[in-house]
């Protein structure tokens, strides 16, 4: 065991430190807002801030040289993101270009997907969403019912995804759709890449119970996609789709658990206030303590998993629970501030008493959906048990 | 980084597994559990001639030069067997104490001896009080010319009637820490009365020890007067991860059980592992062990390398283990229903150790407080 870092390592965290530190803009807000909310200025403040980590040589850490990338291990990846947590740095926009279709398409794409695609998901000129989720297709994935009729060189898409982030600014979308509606549902389905700005193809935006609105519903009405959009061939839309997935449950894993140590550590200052009666109070210490610890247990775990891929093995359970524990004890640490907040839980954004401007009120609100995106915590538990523990499928 | 164990530390898990599996079944652990000693003669000279009684002692005091790392590896293969015994007290508590705070010449006369399997040694601390911190040490060591004389009542002492020596922890001065000393003293001495008493887990042994006019020789202190609560600190830390250890052992045990169970017991025409009420309480069981070992781990490096957070990091992973045994282990004997309830399958002596470790060197509730107060909360 050992914990420290390689003279190389502590070179590029220092090389990551020190361009973060002459770069991040000090009025940067600690709330970033992705969505059709935010302001139009918003967006293309962090386009540009992409464009310069790309320039800089920090996106694309663990890719292949040949697609732009640097060919790090994890261990880049990982210090990377706890360097940019650390500095309160303006989020990554084409986040999920970069962690899920990039390496994706990597692993299953065509020499001319590879050569037109990944370069710009890199560099921020073109940014993508997550095509998944439909109104009758969550939990239950394979149950999806976009249809695409292949027509000469050409699919044509039609109906309904929902709860997709981002597809307001997106130039290119990972589409689920099924190709044949006879086949056995996991095995009619194909991976589409599919341009935004094509004809046929509504975005709206979705209010959630925050008041925000982070996510979109899309619909496609006739929309034509050439066959070269194909990710990895017609009919195995399930299996790319779950390799999607599995990157999806990695890249969590990055910045995640210095975010949560962060917001512990501001939540520790929320118990000092007035004097700190609520850091005095024995049950709140015993809260507080048990979010330090699993926190710290939440760390570790990610190491032990990471070490696991540096090391070149396959990951094992410790990596699997991640979703599952992040999400739960997230939803506890901003349950427990409004326990320490008392009355004043009610007061949000508006009210000059609401502390702290209404921010942990909003954080709290949206916590609830930790244990619902990405894959709900049941069917989490459902994937642990079966792909992990070896459990019969229902 | 690489936070995982070694190649050497991997084989001796290996080694370890095999030795246990074969050597401490389930019906030896029963049979243990019926005896006074916890464990055969047979067995500890295989465990030294194994190198494991003297693992962490330096060579000069015919130890193997082991990490604390190593031997944690050991303590979580124990655990999976409910392993019986005074291994752990000899090791973790007499033997530590008397690694961290003797002399040359009190590690000379008792570390070669306890590595070979000679002599067993535990540790005499806690009281009738139960308090885990300085002012509840009670039992008073008053000097007497060149000799100390001890006098009071110690509860909890694992092993005590089997052992050869006690170190016990004394009061020799004022002042919660700063009047505590440690004394190393031969079982037989005169005036120490060492009662077994009935357990819950029936395969740790706890005694009471009563010293009524207990006379020492002034070189019978370990480490100097006055300094014992350090020298118990470091020790109890050090133990705290080792029992640590064990329960992640333990755990791992019971989910595998489990696991294994639910996927052959059939009710409603399938098996209890289709079930979502089974099947969540089983990812829940792999979190909390996953999560315990990693804690654990982290602890094991952080004592083994003397870093200065060793002891919050001792107390994060009790704190964690022993929520987390204890959740699992009931769990355990829910998936399994009526059987699990019964006295013949193994699940009960799971379900006790995590009790009995829970509880040893302060609860999840002591252990979060501690935390508090480390980091300054």
């Amino acid at each position: 065991m050992d914990f420290s870092l390689t003279a190389e390592q502590v070179q590029f965290r220092d090389e990551v430190r020190g361009w973060l530190r002459a770069n991040v803009p000090p009025d940067w807000g600690s709330r970033p807002l992705f969505g059709p909310d935010s302001p139009v200025e918003l967006h293309s403040f962090l386009r540009d801030w992409q464009r310069r980590l790309f320039g800089a040589g920090f996106l694309g850490l663990t890719w292949p040289k040949e697609y732009g990338g640097r060919d790090l291990s994890y261990m880049e990846e990982l210090i990377f993101n706890e360097e940019m947590a650390e500095a309160k740095a303006p989020p990554i926009l084409n986040l999920l270009g970069i962690y899920l279709a990039g390496p994706t398409i990597i692993a299953y794409g065509t020499d001319a997907q590879k050569q037109r695609l990944l370069s710009k998901i890199l560099s921020g000129e073109e940014i993508w969403c997550q095509g998944y989720s439909e109104p009758n297709a969550g939990s239950d994935l394979a149950s999806l019912q976009t249809r695409a009729v292949l027509d000469g060189d050409h699919s044509v898409v039609n109906r309904q995804k929902v709860w997709t982030s981002l597809a307001h600014v997106a130039d290119w979308i990972m589409l689920l759709a099924r190709t044949d509606p006879k086949a056995p549902r996991h095995q009619g389905i194909t991976y589409f890449l599919v341009d935004m700005h094509s004809s046929g193809i509504t975005v709206r935006p979705l209010r959630q119970l925050t008041g925000d609105a982070e996510f979109n519903e899309i619909f496609f009405d006739n929309v034509r996609v050439p066959a070269a959009s194909i990710l990895g061939g017609v009919g195995n839309g399930w299996q790319v789709g779950l390799t999607t997935l599995m990157y999806e449950r990695m890249a969590l894993g990055f910045g995640l658990q210095i975010r949560l140590r962060m917001a512990l550590d501001h939540l520790i200052a929320l118990a000092r206030r007035n004097g700190g009666a609520a850091a005095r109070n024995p049950i709140i210490r015993q809260k507080l303590a048990q979010l330090w610890i699993e926190t710290e247990a939440f760390k570790y775990t990610g190491y032990r998993a990471i070490t696991k891929l540096l090391r070149g093995e396959l990951p094992g359970a410790e990596g699997s629970t991640g979703k599952i524990f992040w999400s739960e004890t997230h939803q506890r640490l901003q349950a427990l501030a409004m326990e320490i907040e008392g009355p004043y839980a009610q007061l949000t954004t508006g009210s000059r008493w609401a502390i702290e401007g209404g921010l942990w009120q909003h954080l709290f609100l949206r916590s609830l959906g930790n244990t619902i995106e990405g894959g709900t915590t049941e069917i989490q538990r459902n994937i642990v048990g079966e792909r992990v523990l070896g459990l019969p499928k229902d | 980084m690489d936070f995982g164990f070694s190649p050497e530390q991997e084989m001796l898990r290996e080694t370890a597994r095999k030795f246990l599996a074969e050597e401490s079944r389930s019906a030896f652990v029963r049979e243990m559990m019926d005896s006074t000693a916890g464990i055969t003669p047979e067995l500890w000279q295989k465990m030294a001639e194994l190198g494991w009684l003297g693992l962490i002692y330096p060579e000069e005091y015919g130890g193997a030069g082991g990490s604390f790392v190593d031997l944690t590896v050991i303590l979580e293969e124990m655990g999976r067997v409910v392993f019986p015994g005074p291994y752990f007290s000899t090791l973790l508590l007499g033997g530590l104490a008397i690694l961290e705070g003797g002399d040359g010449t009190q590690k000379k006369a008792w570390l070669p001896r306890i590595a070979t399997g000679e002599a067993r040694v535990t540790l005499a601390w806690t009281e009738p009080n139960g308090r885990w911190d300085a002012e509840g040490m009670t039992l008073t060591a008053k000097r007497d010319r060149d000799a100390f004389v001890l006098t009071g009542t110690k509860l909890f002492v694992p092993d005590a009637h089997t052992a050869d020596a006690l170190v016990v922890a004394a009061r020799t001065g004022n002042g919660p820490e700063a009047g505590v000393s440690l004394f190393l003293l031969p079982r037989e001495s005169p005036g120490v009365t060492v009662m077994l008493l009935p357990t819950m887990d029936h395969t740790r042994k706890l005694c009471e020890v009563t010293f009524s006019v207990t006379r020492v020789p002034a070189d019978a202190l370990l480490g100097e007067a006055g300094r014992g609560w350090r020298i118990l600190q470091r020790v109890i830390d050090r133990a705290t991860v080792g029992l640590c250890a064990e329960m992640c052992g333990g755990a791992q045990k019971v989910l595998e059980i489990c696991t294994e169970y639910a996927k052959v017991r059939q009710a409603f025409g399938k098996p209890i592992g289709t079930y979502q009420a089974v099947k969540h309480k089983c990812a829940d069981m792999l979190l909390l062990t996953e999560n315990a070992k990693s804690i654990t781990y982290y602890a094991a490096w952080a004592v083994s390398e003397d870093v200065p957070e060793d002891s919050l990091a001792a107390s994060m992973a009790k704190a964690y283990a022993s929520d987390a045994y204890r959740k699992v282990a009931q769990d355990g004997i829910q998936i399994h229903g009526g059987i699990g309830f019964t006295w013949d399958h193994d699940l009960h002596l799971y379900f006790k150790r995590a009790k009995s470790s829970e509880v040893t060197f302060g609860d999840a509730n002591y252990h979060r407080e501690r935390v508090a107060q480390l980091i300054h909360l």
